[in-house]
């Protein structure tokens, strides 16, 4: 909402996109809390799900591939990698982030349609505070993370610990940018919501989260393996690879090459892009919200 | 006097879509195209309306008239496909009171989250907190989340926080059929007492008699056109006529 003076004329229901949200950062902060108070509702673990559920995932993987699989490193198994149970659970968490940040705010226009159709606010919040709220989500499992990074001898440097915050930013733009673009679309055609269903479930394995990045250069060549390093989301994962998992290693293990001085600054600029391009598209399409929901 | 809104030659044209599945295209495609896809409804044809600042205006006509469609272009939420809507002041509609209560959450939550919703500041809502729960008369049921609330109660809560929000302009939506004999007495009231502060009405309502004590002006609207612009009494026998 506009906070013009008294004095001059305005046009109602034009958006200033992200502009709106500084203004509405009340309205922001009210629509997070009401997710984070409504999630668990009724449930008698309440937030505990948080951390009940990650970590339920984190074990059935981990048997799975690092015990059956063979992908953990052991006295048997050389070529496995050291830790893997910190190198697989930094990258689910930042995948569980992108993924609910994602699905949720590609719902989230058509779920707030009802508000959508009746009054004037900026559409761009139920995307945002979507986001926002698996980044409070995301902070438990990151403490569960930490938790576990300590007792397996962790001791980064300020570096690493930079390049955390790197890779969180560079997904939660893109998470923001794809969440804008198809929640729009998902007004229109709700395959949108599907889609990104099966997006997310390709992105899930189509980065270095359970497996390592050597793996799939050794099969793609280094062709194929530029793009599938150009994904913003296997470079938000590498970095996370780098400040939790690999400080807890002899540092014997390989990064991918060319990670800070290429595929970092590539990765944030394919994020930014696609963040641009959703804004974009959100407000092209917002207009007709109200009489096609 | 300034015009608080200016409506100039707004039309507005619906898609009636009644699928878009591939399943019903390739249907339609092999009938040989008969029939078209997507039907189109004229909800406003050229409509331009001036109103000045503190003025009442009632938007009257029968269902299907265009009257919420003309409200819903005011408050922002939809565009015009061609024509132009401008506004002065902070607009602020009671469309649909409660659209955006959310049944979980306590009645202080919904205070604050409504309250933000229809523009207030967090400052706003903390100084006027008192007299919206006053005024809703729902005292200490404020801190029960609103699922259990009566339908009385939750509309009396809804309505006193969009009557608190104090925008310069007002849109009423066809609420006043809101809560027991007393209390829509009571909201009525407050809607005069805003008008008497200089504050622009636009209501839209079917109970001609509650209209014509509110409003000075009628707009009577027929399928999105204009028919007659002037004193309400005037307005409404011709709705009745």
């Amino acid at each position: 909402m506009t906070t013009t003076i008294s004095g001059e004329l305005t046009r109602p229901g034009l958006g200033g996109g992200f502009r709106d949200l500084r203004q509405s950062s009340f309205l922001l902060k009210l629509l997070v809390r009401k997710e984070l108070k409504v999630r668990y509702r009724g449930s008698v673990l309440g937030l505990l799900w948080s951390y009940v559920k990650p970590a339920v995932q984190f074990i059935v993987f981990y048997v799975a591939l690092g015990v059956f699989l063979g992908l953990e490193r052991s006295a048997r198994n050389p070529d496995g990698l050291s830790n893997y149970a910190v190198y697989l659970f930094s990258g689910i968490v930042l995948i569980n982030f992108f993924s609910e940040a994602l699905g949720n705010s590609a719902r989230s226009i058509v779920n707030n349609g009802n508000l959508i159709k009746k009054i004037y606010l900026p559409r761009e919040l139920f995307p945002v505070a979507s986001v926002w709220v698996s980044a409070v989500h995301f902070f438990p499992q990151l403490v569960v993370l930490v938790i576990g990074c300590v007792v397996a001898g962790w001791h980064p440097d300020a570096f690493q610990l930079l390049a955390a915050v790197g890779g969180f930013a560079i997904v939660g733009f893109l998470a923001t940018g794809l969440g804008l673009l198809f929640g729009a679309a998902n007004v229109y055609f709700r395959d949108s919501e599907n889609l990104v269903d099966m997006l997310l479930m390709v992105a899930t394995w189509a980065s270095p989260v359970m497996y390592s990045w050597t793996m799939v250069e050794s099969k793609l060549g280094p062709g194929f393996f530029a793009l599938y390093q150009a994904n913003p989301i296997t470079v938000g994962v590498e970095l996370f690879h780098y400040a939790f998992w690999y400080p807890t290693t002899d540092g014997s293990a390989a990064m991918p090459p060319n990670l800070f001085s290429l595929w970092l600054p590539v990765g944030m600029v394919i994020s930014l892009v696609v963040l641009a391009l959703g804004q974009l598209t959100f407000r092209r399409l917002e207009g007709r919200f109200a009489q096609e929901l | 006097m300034a015009n608080a809104i200016e409506v100039s030659n707004v039309s507005k044209e619906f898609v009636l879509r009644h699928t878009r599945s591939i399943k019903e295209a390739v249907v339609w495609l092999v009938k040989g195209r008969k029939g078209d896809l997507s039907k189109k409804f004229h909800a406003l044809k050229d409509v331009s309306l001036m109103v000045e600042t503190g003025e009442t205006v009632a938007l009257l006509g029968l269902n299907g008239s265009g009257k919420s469609t003309l409200l819903k272009h005011i408050s922002g939420v939809m565009l015009p496909d061609s024509g132009s809507v401008y506004t002065r002041g902070r607009v602020a509609g009671l469309i649909e009171v409660g659209a955006g209560f959310h049944p979980d959450l306590s009645g202080r939550d919904n205070v604050y989250l409504n309250g933000a919703i229809l523009g207030m500041t967090e400052k706003q809502i903390n100084e006027r907190f008192d007299a919206i729960v006053e005024f809703s008369e729902i005292g200490e049921f404020i801190d029960t989340e609103v699922k259990f609330y009566s339908s009385g109660m939750y509309l009396r809560l809804a309505f006193s926080v969009a009557v608190h929000t104090d925008p310069e302009v007002f849109l009423i939506d066809e609420i006043l059929a809101v809560g027991d004999e007393p209390f829509q007495r009571k909201c009525i009231a407050k809607i005069q007492e805003l008008a008497g502060h200089g504050k622009t009405l636009v209501v839209v309502s079917h109970d001609l008699d509650l209209v014509s004590r509110i409003c000075a002006r009628g707009v009577y609207l027929e399928h999105g056109n204009v028919l007659f612009d002037g004193p309400i009494d005037e307005a409404v026998a011709r709705l009745r006529a």
